[in-house]
């Protein structure tokens, strides 16, 4: 992982949110997960990412976080390289980092994700009536107390998006957002995305197929390169085509 | 019990100078105790702590055919605290697969090369004494630099403890969020360091991250904050300390054993009592495997 410089202040929030302009991306000495990957992301639009395994969904991700650099090409994320941006996105991981027994409760938990706002960390002032407006919104204000390692894998993955949203991003990248949680919890989840998605650009990597009855704006069909499919043309005898045309020995 | 009192809380007493640097301690261990515990990185602070048998080596080497009379025992083992603290953060910042390998180095190495340093030093410097702690050896200066250590370091945990909370908690997403991630492992592992050194006179290296971590854990059976592990555990390690001196002092036993074996023992009635709870309820898991 890059040493991140710390995130700059001024941004041009006035065009695409993100924009990937024939990105390569490989692993040290493994061929090209990502080669010549050209996009943009609108503000306030709900984008799913899917694609089969090793495809390259999550490097894509990271790639957007300034976790990993491309090889060539440029990445954008509000006209700044993407390190430099880390103030307007949020990030929802795909695996919670979740450690039995680390003594912090909810509210904490949200609140690392303003940390940034003071050079001691002390952000009380600040980020707090932000942080309870969040789990007001998000419905987990009455677990604010609870100690983290104790909620359900839905209160949980509710908690990570609200520590994303307190910085108030422009961009929200979620790795996963409805996995290991039970089919209801993943519904609601989708809604809250797509409610969401009204003020800020949702980018959503996903395996879990009904997140695309979800309102979508488009959905990137991540396979080493990049393919944006039209949500209405979304089916599962289309998904079952994509999926299909990758599989060795069938015909490309 | 009044000749107790007398050698515990009455300045000239034998145990009055052990007492305060303990109290010093205490506050500092309650502190980066529960930041090393919930940081996992309690092998690491026990590699530095048996590193400073080098700095301590060779201090007293350098004083004995150098003349460096300024270059005290506990100059040394905070320098080579110090030291073995950024060669372990940087290795396993830059080459993560040989953070265990170098973790290991760094302890065996320091303790060979204090162990030969003393071997070329003539006179009686016993190493047990460093090793197993020894309450005889402390002295009014050393006070007054443990005391001024302990202060810097507890005071740096609590400024930095947002920003030290965010890294323990979730390295990554803290980077995201623009913080150098690294400089404060590293931070952590300076901190770690410098608290170890602090109390050693009184526990020994050996001991000494027993008494980082014990207090902490069983602190972490029934908080819910880190800030309320970093209160509960300094109380904690106080409690030991007071109780330990005049323990080993009443029944003739050496001094850091009897004040790890406290600190054991608080954490297993802990464990067990949080654990018959959470049985009562219906929800038990080894209280062990919290952590």
């Amino acid at each position: 992982m890059p040493n991140l410089p710390a995130c700059g202040h001024r941004h041009d929030l006035s065009g695409p949110v993100a924009t990937f302009q024939n990105v390569t991306f490989r692993y040290p000495g493994a061929e090209p997960v990502l080669q010549g990957v050209t996009f943009a992301i609108p503000p306030q639009s709900h984008t799913c990412v899917i694609g089969p395994n090793g495809g390259g969904k999550t490097t894509l991700l990271r790639v957007m976080l300034g976790l990993l650099t491309p090889e060539t090409g440029e990445v954008r994320v509000m006209g700044t390289p993407p390190h430099r941006a880390c103030r307007h996105v949020g990030y929802v991981p795909q695996h919670t980092v979740l450690r039995r027994g680390f003594p912090i409760t909810v509210r904490e938990v949200v609140l690392t994700g303003c940390v940034d706002r003071h050079w001691l960390g002390w952000h009380g002032a600040t980020c707090g009536p932000d942080a309870d407006a969040v789990m007001a919104e998000l419905q987990i204000d009455d677990l604010r107390r609870r100690p983290f390692d104790q909620l359900s894998g839905g209160q949980r993955q509710r908690v990570l998006i609200a520590r994303a949203l307190v910085g108030n991003p422009s961009l929200l990248l979620l790795d996963e957002p409805t996995a290991n949680i039970d089919p209801a919890v993943g519904r609601r989840v989708r809604d809250l995305l797509g409610r969401l998605s009204r003020r800020l650009a949702v980018v959503t990597v996903s395996h879990d197929l009904d997140y695309l009855s979800a309102r979508l704006d488009r959905v990137f069909f991540v396979d080493h390169t990049v393919r944006e499919v039209a949500p209405a043309e979304v089916t599962s005898e289309a998904i079952w085509r994509l999926f299909r045309h990758r599989e060795p020995g069938s015909a490309s | 019990m009044s000749d107790l009192c007398h050698q515990l809380f009455l300045p000239g007493g034998i145990l009055f100078l052990p007492l305060l640097i303990g109290l010093t301690g205490s506050l500092t261990f309650g502190v980066v105790g529960a930041y090393v515990t919930v940081r996992r990185i309690t092998y690491v602070a026990a590699a530095i702590s048996h590193s400073v048998l080098a700095g301590i080596g060779a201090a007293v080497f350098l004083r004995h055919h150098c003349g460096w009379e300024w270059c005290t025992p506990m100059l040394g083992a905070f320098a080579a605290a110090v030291v073995s603290a950024l060669i372990i953060g940087r290795v396993t910042l830059v080459a993560e697969h040989l953070g265990d390998s170098v973790i290991s180095a760094v302890m065996v190495v320091g303790m060979a090369a204090g162990l030969l340093f003393l071997a070329k030093t003539p006179g009686y410097f016993s190493p047990m004494s460093v090793l197993f702690g020894d309450i005889l050896l402390v002295s009014p200066r050393d006070l007054l630099v443990i005391g001024i250590v302990n202060g810097v370091t507890a005071l740096t945990g609590v400024l930095f403890y947002r920003k030290l909370l965010a890294v323990c908690f979730d390295e990554e997403y803290a980077r995201l969020r623009g913080l150098r991630a690294e400089v404060y492992s590293m931070l952590l592992l300076v901190l770690a360091a410098l608290t170890v050194v602090a109390m050693m006179q009184i526990v020994g290296i050996v001991m000494v991250i027993a008494l980082l971590t014990l207090p902490a854990m069983t602190a972490m059976l029934v908080c819910r904050r880190l800030w309320q592990c970093m209160v509960l555990g300094g109380g904690l390690c106080a409690l030991c300390v007071v109780a330990g001196l005049g323990l080993s002092f009443r029944t003739d036993l050496p001094t850091g054993p009897v004040i790890v074996a406290l600190a054991a023992a608080l954490y297993l009635i802990a464990a067990a009592v949080v654990a018959a709870r959470r049985a009562r309820q219906g929800s038990w898991t080894p209280a062990a495997a919290k952590l």
